[in-house]
C-alpha cells in the first residue's frame, strides 16, 4: 500500500465544498451570463428546424458553393444533407447542425485572440501550453460535473464542453502559424513603420490564415465527436438519438445516427477545408 | 539628412551586455565565439555619412554589413553605441517616434527582397503608403509610377512568387523609392539583376541622388559597383571598420592587405579618371606675351613647347620652333601661331584617355576642370604606373 501522505478525503471535501459555494454564490449570475448563447442557439436551431428542408438544402449548397467555387461540390454536400433527411433523422440533424454552429463560431471568437496573443507574448503562452494539453487529455465528464451543477442540464453546458474539448487545435494552429510567418517579411513591415496592429491585421494574421483554417477545421471535426458526449447532458439530436440506440441495445438506431453525424462530419470538413484553401491561394511562395 | 554612428558594438547571443567589456578589451570574433558561443556582429564602428551622399558599404560574406545597415533604422537594437539621424537620437526615440521615422524618413531593400507573397505588385509597392494611411487612389498612383521607373509597368496585379528574382528585386527597390523618404537603405538591392538592368538602374540611383539629394546607404559585393556609385566606401571585415575613404582613396592607398586583396582585380582604367594622372604644366605664358620673351624662356627651360593661356583658360600650345617662327615674322602677338591641344575633363575615365594617347604619337593632352578652366597636362608616366 503506498503510504498516505495527506488526507486526499479532505482535498476532495475542499474541492466539492468551494465548487458548492461556487453554485450557490454564482449558478444565477452565470445563466444571466450565458442567456445571449442560449438564446442564439434556440434561434438558429428554430430557423433550422422550422425552414422547409429543400431550402435548408439550398442555403448550404449556395454556401459551400460560395466557400469552394466548384459545383460539383456543393452538389455532393446537398447530397450529404439530403442522406441524413433519407434516413429519417432531418430534424435531429438540423438540432446538432444548430450546436455545432454556435459551438464553432464561439470557438473561433475565442480561440483566435488566444492564439494571437500566445503569438505575442511569449510569458502567456508558456502559461497556456500546459493548460491546453489538460484541456485536450482531461476526460471531459470531470469537467461536466461541475458544468451542469452551474448551468444545469441542458443546452448551454453542452456548448461549453464542446467548446472546452474543441478549442485547443485553433488555438494551438493559430499560435503555430502566426510564429512561422517569415521573418523577413515581418522585418519589412516592421522597416516601413507598420505598428503591432498593422503588423498583425496586415501581414501576420494573412500568412496565418492557411494554419487558422486547418485549425477551424479541426475544431469542427471535435465538435462532432463530442455530440454524443453532449447529449448526455440534455443536447438534443443525432448524440441523443446514439445514446438512446446504446440504452435500449437497438444497433440499427444508433448506426443510423452514427452515420447521419459521420455525414455532417464530411459536410463540415469539405467546406472549412476548401474554404481555407481558397483563401490562402494568392500566397504561395516561391518554391 | 545625415548619419552618424558611434562606437556602435553588437553581439548576437543569449547574453550580449556580459561579453561587452571582453570586445571592448579587444577580444576578436572568433576567439569569442571559441569563449563565450556569442557572434561578434559589429565591433566598434563609428561613420558619418554626409546628407546626399552615396555610402557604399563592403566586405566579405558575414563580415557585418547587413547587420551595420539594420541599425541604421534600428531594426536591429545595438549592445552599446549612438546613432544619430540629422541630429536627432534614433536610440532615444519611443515606438511612436520610430514608427513616423520609419514611415516617413528612411526606407530600406532588403537582401532577400522580403515582399508580402499574399499582397499583389501593386500593393506591395504601396504598402508604405498604406502604413502612412493615405487613400487607396493616391498611393496606387505614386506606387504605378514608381513601378514604372523600375521597369514592371503591366505586372501590378501579379503575386511575387510569379515573378523573376530580378523582378523580385526591383519591386523592393519601387517599394522603397515609393514613400519618397529622405534616406534609402540598400542592401544588396542590385544583385539579383542583370547587367544591362544593373546598369539601368545604378544611373536611374545617380539621377536620384543628384537630383532630389537622397542620402543613400548601399550595400554590395560588386567592386565595380562600388566604384561607380560610391562617395565614399566604407570596407567591413568581422565586424570591424577597417578603410573608409572615397573610391580614389581605397583603390591607390589601401590600408591593408584585406583591402588590397578587395581591388586587385578590378579595372583601374574604368575607374580612375584623368584627373588621376594630372601633371602640372612647366611652363606657361599669357596671350599677351612677346613671342620673344616665349622663346627665351623656352630655350632656357630646355622644353619643346609652352602653354599659352588667356586668364584660365588654356589657348594652345607655342612649340620652339613656332616661336622662332613668330620672332622672325616680328609678330607682335602669338596668337597665328599657336597650335591647338586635345583637351579631356578631368572627370573622363582612363580608358578613354588611354586610346587618345596613343593615336596622337605623344603629342600632350591638357585636362580641364569642370568650369573649362586648365588643370594640366596627362602624365604618361603616373598613367602606365597605375594602369598597367
Ligand atoms: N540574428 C542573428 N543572430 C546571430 N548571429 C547573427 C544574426 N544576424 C547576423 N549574425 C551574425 O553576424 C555576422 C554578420 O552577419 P551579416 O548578415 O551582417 O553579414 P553580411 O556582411 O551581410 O553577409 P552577406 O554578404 O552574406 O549578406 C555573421 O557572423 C552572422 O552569423
Ligand atoms: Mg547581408
Amino acid at each position: 500500500m503506498f503510504p498516505e501522505l495527506f488526507s486526499t478525503r479532505e482535498l476532495r471535501k475542499t474541492i466539492d465544498g468551494s465548487v458548492d459555494w461556487l453554485v450557490t454564490e454564482y449558478a444565477d449570475s452565470f445563466e444571466a451570463l450565458t442567456q445571449p448563447f442560449l438564446t442564439l442557439l434556440i434561434w438558429l436551431e428554430q430557423l433550422l428546424r422550422g425552414a422547409p428542408w429543400w431550402s435548408v438544402i439550398l442555403v448550404i449548397a449556395g454556401l459551400s458553393f460560395a466557400a469552394s467555387r466548384n459545383w460539383l461540390m456543393s452538389a455532393g454536400m446537398a447530397t450529404l444533407l439530403f442522406f441524413i433527411g433519407a434516413l429519417g433523422l432531418w430534424d435531429q440533424g438540423m438540432q446538432t447542425l444548430a450546436l455545432m454552429l454556435v459551438a464553432t463560431g464561439l470557438s473561433v471568437t475565442i480561440g483566435i485572440p488566444i492564439g494571437i496573443l500566445m503569438a505575442s507574448y511569449d510569458r502567456f503562452r508558456k502559461v497556456m501550453l500546459p493548460l491546453l494539453d489538460v484541456m485536450q487529455t482531461m476526460p471531459s465528464f470531470v469537467y461536466l460535473i461541475p458544468v451542469v451543477m452551474l448551468f444545469g442540464l441542458g443546452k448551454v453546458p453542452a456548448i461549453f464542453a464542446t467548446i472546452i474539448y474543441a478549442v485547443p487545435p485553433l488555438i494551438r494552429l493559430t499560435d503555430l502559424g502566426i510564429r512561422l510567418v517569415d521573418p523577413d517579411v515581418l522585418e519589412a513591415s516592421r522597416a516601413f513603420g507598420a505598428n503591432r496592429r498593422q503588423q498583425m491585421l496586415g501581414v501576420q494574421l494573412p500568412l496565418a490564415l492557411p494554419n487558422i483554417m486547418a485549425g477551424i477545421n479541426q475544431t469542427t471535426m471535435m465538435a462532432l465527436a463530442m455530440v454524443v458526449v453532449a447529449s448526455m447532458i440534455g443536447a438534443r439530436g443525432l448524440g441523443q438519438e446514439v445514446l438512446i440506440g446504446i440504452n435500449r441495445l437497438e444497433v440499427g438506431r444508433g448506426l443510423l445516427a452514427g452515420l447521419a453525424i459521420v455525414a455532417l462530419a464530411i459536410l463540415f470538413d469539405r467546406v472549412t477545408q476548401s474554404l481555407g484553401q481558397r483563401l490562402s491561394a494568392g500566397q504561395k511562395d516561391a518554391s | 539628412m545625415n548619419i552618424q554612428i558611434r562606437n556602435i558594438y553588437k553581439i548576437f547571443g543569449k547574453k550580449p551586455e556580459a561579453q561587452l567589456a571582453k570586445v571592448k578589451d579587444g577580444m576578436g570574433k572568433d576567439d569569442l565565439l571559441d569563449a563565450t558561443g556569442h557572434t561578434l556582429g559589429l565591433d566598434n564602428i563609428s561613420l558619418d555619412i554626409d546628407a546626399g551622399q552615396i555610402f557604399v558599404i563592403m566586405g566579405l560574406s558575414g563580415s557585418g554589413k547587413s547587420t551595420l545597415i539594420r541599425h541604421f533604422n534600428r531594426l536591429i537594437e545595438p549592445t552599446d553605441g549612438h546613432i544619430m539621424v540629422d541630429g536627432n537620437d534614433v536610440m532615444a526615440m519611443n515606438d511612436q517616434e520610430l514608427e513616423d521615422f520609419r514611415r516617413h524618413k528612411i526606407s530600406m531593400v532588403f537582401q532577400r527582397f522580403g515582399l508580402f507573397p499574399h499582397k499583389t505588385v501593386l500593393e506591395n509597392t504601396a504598402y508604405g503608403l498604406q502604413v502612412q494611411g493615405l487613400g487607396q487612389a493616391e498611393r496606387d498612383k505614386k506606387a504605378n509610377y514608381w513601378l514604372e521607373q523600375v521597369g514592371l509597368k503591366g505586372f501590378e496585379s501579379q503575386h511575387p512568387h510569379q515573378l523573376s528574382g530580378g523582378m523580385q528585386q526591383r519591386v523592393g527597390l519601387a517599394r522603397a523609392l515609393t514613400t519618397d523618404p529622405e534616406i534609402l537603405l540598400m542592401d544588396e538591392a542590385f544583385s539579383a539583376l542583370d547587367p544591362l538592368i544593373r546598369r539601368e538602374m545604378q544611373d536611374q540611383l545617380l539621377d536620384l541622388q543628384k537630383s532630389l539629394n537622397k542620402t543613400i546607404v548601399f550595400i554590395t559585393h560588386d567592386l565595380d559597383e562600388a566604384l561607380r556609385l560610391g562617395d565614399k566606401i566604407a570596407i567591413l571585415r568581422d565586424g570591424k571598420l577597417v578603410q573608409t575613404g572615397s573610391p580614389e582613396e581605397i583603390l591607390l592607398s589601401p590600408a591593408d592587405d584585406y583591402v588590397q586583396a578587395f581591388i586587385q582585380d578590378v579595372n583601374r582604367a574604368r575607374v580612375l579618371t584623368a584627373g588621376h594622372v594630372l601633371q602640372p604644366a612647366k611652363l606657361t605664358v599669357t596671350l599677351k606675351s612677346q613671342p620673344a620673351q616665349v622663346l627665351e624662356l623656352i630655350r632656357s627651360n630646355g622644353t619643346d613647347y609652352a602653354c599659352v593661356l588667356d586668364g584660365r583658360h588654356l589657348k594652345g600650345l607655342i612649340t620652339q620652333l613656332d616661336a622662332q617662327r613668330a620672332c622672325q615674322e616680328q609678330a607682335d602677338s602669338l596668337h597665328n601661331y599657336l597650335s591647338a591641344v586635345h583637351t579631356v575633363h578631368c572627370d573622363t575615365e582612363l580608358e578613354q584617355v588611354l586610346p587618345e594617347l596613343l593615336t596622337r604619337h605623344g603629342a600632350p593632352i591638357a585636362v580641364t576642370d569642370n568650369d573649362g578652366q586648365f588643370e594640366g597636362w596627362v602624365s604618361r608616366e603616373k598613367l602606365i604606373a597605375l594602369v598597367a
